[in-house]
């Protein structure tokens, strides 16, 4: 488990440059001219200046590889800084955001708490609604609550979050006006009125992503536990006299997991990846909203940032279920 | 066949006993024949792809049968409700000959839905080909050639690990003008839309075909035809891709949806297609300003968006359940 944990890790390094390049290599084509902005009465060699500035005058290779320094070396001191108060950092470039000449991970750091509330608390929500849903459905096969439960989890994978967000403003903070449609984000709670407050600002988003992630996983909890109530260890359980409820909630449920776990560690690099339709709808200024307007704004380094962090905490993930896979089933061998 | 018939069937097996059958019982069965019989049995599957159909067929023929031109401006007959708004309201601002009502230039809905539609299907059913094409090439030579499947699937997992939908957004920003100037507005977009849905969705059923494939190609039927000197490329095409065609028809339901849904979300973001371009994607986003006034114009193009995807992913059930042979005939 070791060695394949240590290979897989190593295996990624190579895996994140090439896609680092990849993204880098994206955006060089990029057509849109970050001065595009800047006044007309500018004459153009103060133009040109401002250019190699944001160093755009260097060749690819060069731009990439300071890019690789800036997001690796430099920006790790930083954190080292923060935390032990030393200062290997002092004097040296980090990634600088085109829109707002401020560093791009200290953008990141402020729009993370509100994705990881609302969009991190949507996926708890979800995973807690989709496995009883699953459970119980998957238990009473083709009963009614089976065949309504199996037609709301398509219908949430069928209705968009663009319409049915759209449908939630509409009927509860348009027409019963019980919500906000926009999220605040200034809103800081201090007592249990401003609590609620910010509880009711934030049901609508997380309930237009809990419908997609309990649709997702209670389908996936259902197939799990019928494939599982039929095995010869079940029918063992119960005819040496078990209770039902310890068959089913823990011999068939603690197998079922071990794949729903999996689909879950898989599932969370979207949660920072935040939702982007979702945050702009309800205008929630988490890490999707921020990478939609970067590229709006044609501001390459936040765009490039972002969509690489994205990739990290895919590939990360995508080990960590592996890991996970091998270390909850004995029968998986990866040795 | 008659009772008579089957009477005389039922006495003659009870003469000659099991062990003595003159011929065949039944007619022999094909395997498509099969399949549809479980297809059929799979009610939600049956209302889905008749939807699917119907939808498709509607949006082709429907510029014939409502003549009316969606670009067509007529700001006289602006904002105009729906028919059926008079049922509960006798003062709205309706007319005969605008049964969905009108938008705020006056242009007719119906006619642009039904626009609408011709883009989104045209955009979800070309993608979905694409990335199948793409998805089964690299699934049967990954599969096959044993040299290729090192290389394919470490690209199918980089694919795999590269965030999509920002990488969409970012390509769609980014090739947008080239592809307008090399193409016109409505066909480069449409390139660009259809390339990069294709070419972001083709990992999974690369994935299956492969898994396919790698057991199939040790079977016996392989190892015989390439003992009578058939080449690589006959064997994938005569023996190989008539055996996978099962899990190749599931994974297109699933693309088709996932099209759909992503041209939608593209317009819905504001990087789909030009503004006077209706796509069902594009109208819902347009609708949203104003939608306490007219919720018909988003409700429409939503529930026509998710009627649709909905019924291709029934389809998607059934055609899983019909096509795997040990749920069959149960």
């Amino acid at each position: 488990m070791l060695t394949f944990t240590i290979r897989r890790l190593v295996l990624a390094i190579p895996t994140l440059m090439f896609i680092s390049l990849v993204i880098f290599m994206l955006l060089q084509l990029a057509p849109g001219d970050p001065m595009a902005q800047v006044p007309l009465t500018v004459p153009p060699e103060v133009k040109q200046q401002m250019r190699e500035a944001l160093g755009l005058g260097a060749p690819v290779h060069v731009q990439y590889w300071k890019w690789l320094v800036q997001f690796f070396w430099i920006e790790p001191q930083v954190v080292i800084d923060h935390w032990f108060g030393t200062t290997f950092s002092e004097g040296k470039l980090r990634v600088i955001s085109w829109q707002t000449r401020s560093p791009v991970m200290d953008i990141v750091i402020q729009r993370m708490p509100q994705t990881l509330w609302v969009v991190g608390m949507s996926y708890i929500v979800g995973i807690l609604l989709a496995l009883p849903i699953g459970i119980y459905s998957a238990y009473k096969q083709y009963s009614l609550f089976d065949q309504a439960g199996t037609f709301i989890s398509m219908i949430g994978f069928s209705v968009p979050p663009f319409f049915s967000g759209v449908i939630v403003i509409v009927i509860f903070s348009v027409n019963l006006g019980w919500f906000p449609s926009i999220y605040d984000t200034t809103h800081v709670v201090t007592d249990w009125a401003s609590f609620k407050v910010q509880l009711q600002q934030m049901i609508m988003p997380v309930m237009v992503l809990a419908l997609q992630t309990t649709a997702q996983i209670s389908r996936f909890m259902r197939a799990s536990m019928l494939d599982n109530l039929n095995q010869d260890y079940v029918r063992t359980a119960r005819a040496k006299g078990l209770k039902e409820s310890a068959v089913v909630m823990v011999h068939v449920l603690r197998n079922s997991m071990i794949p729903i776990v999996t689909v879950i560690a898989l599932g969370i690099p979207s949660i920072f990846g935040g939702a982007i339709i979702t945050e702009t709808l309800f205008k929630v200024n988490g890490i999707g909203q921020l990478l939609l307007t970067a590229l709006f704004a044609n501001d390459l380094p936040m765009v490039m940032t972002l969509t690489f962090i994205f990739a990290i905490l895919i590939v990360a993930f995508n080990l960590i279920a592996d890991v996970l896979y091998g270390l909850l089933d004995p029968r998986i061998r990866y040795d | 066949m008659t009772d008579q018939h089957v009477n005389a069937a039922a006495a003659e097996y009870e003469l000659y006993g099991a062990l003595k059958d003159k011929e065949p019982q039944k007619e022999p069965r094909s395997q498509w024949k099969d399949v549809w019989d479980q297809f059929r049995k799979h009610k939600g599957a049956l209302i889905g792809g008749g939807f699917l159909l119907g939808i498709t067929l509607f949006v082709l023929v429907g510029p014939w049968v409502w003549p009316v031109d969606p670009k067509q401006l007529d700001i006289r007959n602006k904002d105009l409700r729906p028919i059926y708004t008079l049922l509960w309201n006798q003062d709205a601002n309706t007319l005969w000959s605008r049964p969905f009502g009108t938008d705020n230039l006056g242009r007719d809905i119906m006619a642009t839905l039904i626009a609408g539609g011709r883009a989104s299907l045209a955009v979800g059913w070309t993608a979905m080909i694409l990335s199948l094409l793409i998805g089964t090439a690299v699934g049967v030579c990954s599969g096959y050639f044993k040299k290729l499947d090192g290389v394919l699937m470490r690209i199918t997992d980089l694919f795999l690990s590269l965030p999509i939908l920002p990488l969409l957004l970012v390509a769609v920003t980014l090739f947008r003008q080239p592809l307008r100037a090399a193409f016109g507005p409505e066909g480069g977009m449409f390139i660009l839309i259809v390339g990069v849905i294709g070419i972001t969705s083709w990992m999974p059923t690369a994935r299956i075909v492969r898994g396919e494939i790698l057991a199939l190609k040790e079977r016996e039927f392989i190892l015989a035809a390439r003992s009578i000197g058939t080449t690589p490329f006959q064997i994938i095409r005569r023996h190989l891709l008539p055996n996978v065609i099962s899990p190749i028809m599931v994974s297109a339901t699933l693309g088709l949806a996932t099209a759909i849904i992503t041209e939608s979300a593209l317009s819905f973001l504001g990087v789909g297609f030009p503004s006077d371009f209706p796509t069902w994607g594009k109208l819902l986003s347009d609708a949203v300003p104003r939608m306490e006034e007219f919720p018909e114009r988003v409700m429409l193009p939503g529930i026509l968006i998710s009627v649709t995807v909905l019924s291709v992913n029934y389809l998607g059930d059934g055609l899983r359940d019909a096509l795997d042979p040990r749920i069959r005939g149960r």
